[in-house]
């Protein structure tokens, strides 16, 4: 399997979890991987540069349209949602969902979307429950599904919401999810077949049937 | 569904897994079918965000398919009437990025100053809290008396909200917090009267506002602005749309003129970047230099 996205979701605490996430992998990493963390809506650029100082990735705040790249790390700006179209990135003032704007279910909805089983979900520490259903959708699409072992996380609403709707996910520290991530890239190297940029769920065995619908 | 038929499955029974080019190819039909029924062009809207608008649609009328809601909406006009909501009607705030609404402040106002007379375009105003927001702070610099904003949307119910000037009252405190963020010069509560659970913002402020429908996509230019603030409209466009009415901002904005647009919007993916300088970098401020 060749994946194509990465998307990781956190709210509370996630600032720590996504230094060691983005500080842990390698300079090689090329799948594309989006970081959604709720924040205030004024919040500028410091996250962005608080996590550029940890890798050799390229970390960027996404801007409307920005194309989907290999080998960096795209960061949600705050007050947008961020949705994933294939190859390319779009944003919306549309209102917040369930307060939070951006929200990690609609990041998460538009990749399985996009990406379906190419795409790889991971929900991190945070003190509510966003992001579980969206980590559904990835996983009935075929996608991958990771989840923070919550005793290990800052906050463990978020993390187990997610299992408790995905229990077939794969929870893992954080090191570990890294490790797994690295090795999900691996996976796609070598492989004869293009970057599936346009796959789609119905080509790979998806586990459950569940309606588009919306987040 | 995608199983094809000459493999001699059944086409009933549980629906076989999520196929995203079904649904491009649905999404595409019902788009064309509106279009050419309608007259609404929503074709090269961005894919992502009108997807997620019309399940939203799609959920509420408690429908199943893309297909299904085509059906209902060429057959029914009022089920086009609430979609048509859906679309166009973009969600704002009174003083949206503040950082934006200072840096204006301190950077366009000074070369606002220096004409006689000032045209400003604010396209896809929507509901007008910008507008408003637009008009205090020209009140408040002295520009006023001598600005006419023309504020436009494809949506004539948005835009009579607009013209009636009240918004809900429970965003007021949002609303001063970004006011005071933005610069705001006096105390933002005097600008509106509560009542209900409504605030009527000051008449005085739409004495040089013009309220009028244009469409983006379809409509010319309509004269020549010394300002065009278009901010978070063009992210629900394609790369070719938002190419499009750039060249619609291009060709109606005045030698030096501002363009201004959302704070995670660039001109860097247009062909008419090097037509702009950048007045601030960050919030997305333009003036038109060729």
């Amino acid at each position: 399997m060749a994946y194509s996205i990465v998307v990781v979701g956190t709210s509370w605490g996630g600032l720590n979890a996504l230094r060691e996430l983005v500080g842990s992998l390698p300079a090689d990493f090329r799948i594309p991987t989006v970081l959604v963390q709720h924040r205030h809506r004024q919040s500028d650029h410091l996250l962005s540069t608080f996590l550029q100082e940890r890798t050799t990735l390229s970390v960027t705040e996404v801007e409307d349209k920005m194309p989907i790249e290999a080998g960096t790390l795209f960061v949600a700006p705050a007050d947008y949602h961020l949705l994933v179209d294939r190859g390319v990135f779009s944003l919306s003032t549309d209102p917040p969902v369930r307060y939070s704007r951006p929200s990690i279910d609609v990041t998460f909805f538009s990749a399985a979307d996009a990406y379906a089983a190419a795409t790889i979900g991971v929900i991190l520490t945070g003190a509510n429950s966003d992001g579980s259903r969206g980590l559904r959708r990835i996983f009935d699409r075929g996608g991958l599904a990771l989840v923070q072992e919550p005793t290990t996380a800052e906050s463990p609403t978020m993390p187990t919401a997610a299992i408790r709707c995905v229990p077939d996910a794969r929870v893992a520290t954080i090191s570990q999810i890294s490790a797994m991530l690295v090795e999900a890239a691996k996976e796609g190297e070598g492989s004869s077949r293009p970057p599936r940029m346009r796959d789609d769920g119905s080509q790979n065995a998806a586990r459950h049937v569940a309606p588009p619908g919306n987040a | 569904m995608a199983v094809p038929v000459t493999q001699g499955k059944a086409l009933t029974g549980p629906p076989v897994a999520y196929n995203s080019d079904l649904e491009r190819l649905e999404i595409e039909l019902l788009l064309e079918g509106i279009f050419r029924h309608y007259g609404f062009d929503f074709r090269s809207y961005a894919y992502a965000s009108i997807r997620r608008r019309l399940w939203k649609r799609i959920e509420a009328e408690g429908l199943r398919t893309i297909s299904e809601l085509q059906a209902r909406v060429l057959h029914d006009p009022e089920m086009m009437e609430r979609l048509l909501l859906d679309l166009s009607v973009n969600v704002t705030a009174m003083f949206r990025d503040p950082g934006f609404y200072l840096a204006f402040r301190q950077i366009a106002i000074p070369l606002l100053r220096t004409w006689p007379f000032i045209r400003i375009w604010h396209a896809g105003c929507s509901t007008g809290e910008e507008v408003y927001s637009m008009a205090i702070l020209l009140h408040e610099e002295g520009l006023y008396d001598r600005a006419r904003i023309y504020a436009t949307d494809i949506n004539d119910v948005v835009l009579q909200q607009a013209k009636a000037g009240i918004f809900p009252l429970n965003r007021m405190q949002e609303y001063t917090e970004n006011y005071i963020r933005a610069g705001g010069k006096q105390s933002f509560s005097e600008y509106y009267t509560a009542k209900y659970d409504g605030a009527l913002f000051s008449p005085s402020l739409t004495r040089n506002i013009v309220f009028s429908q244009h469409n983006l996509v379809t409509d010319r230019s309509f004269s020549e602005f010394n300002v065009i603030f278009c901010r978070n409209v063009l992210i629900y466009f394609d790369r070719e749309l938002q190419d499009h009415v750039h060249a619609l901002f291009y060709e109606s904005l005045s030698m030096f003129g501002v363009l201004a647009l959302g704070s995670k919007e660039t001109l860097r993916f247009s062909k008419y970047e090097p037509c702009y300088e950048k007045l601030h970098a960050r919030e997305k401020m333009y003036r038109k230099v060729k």
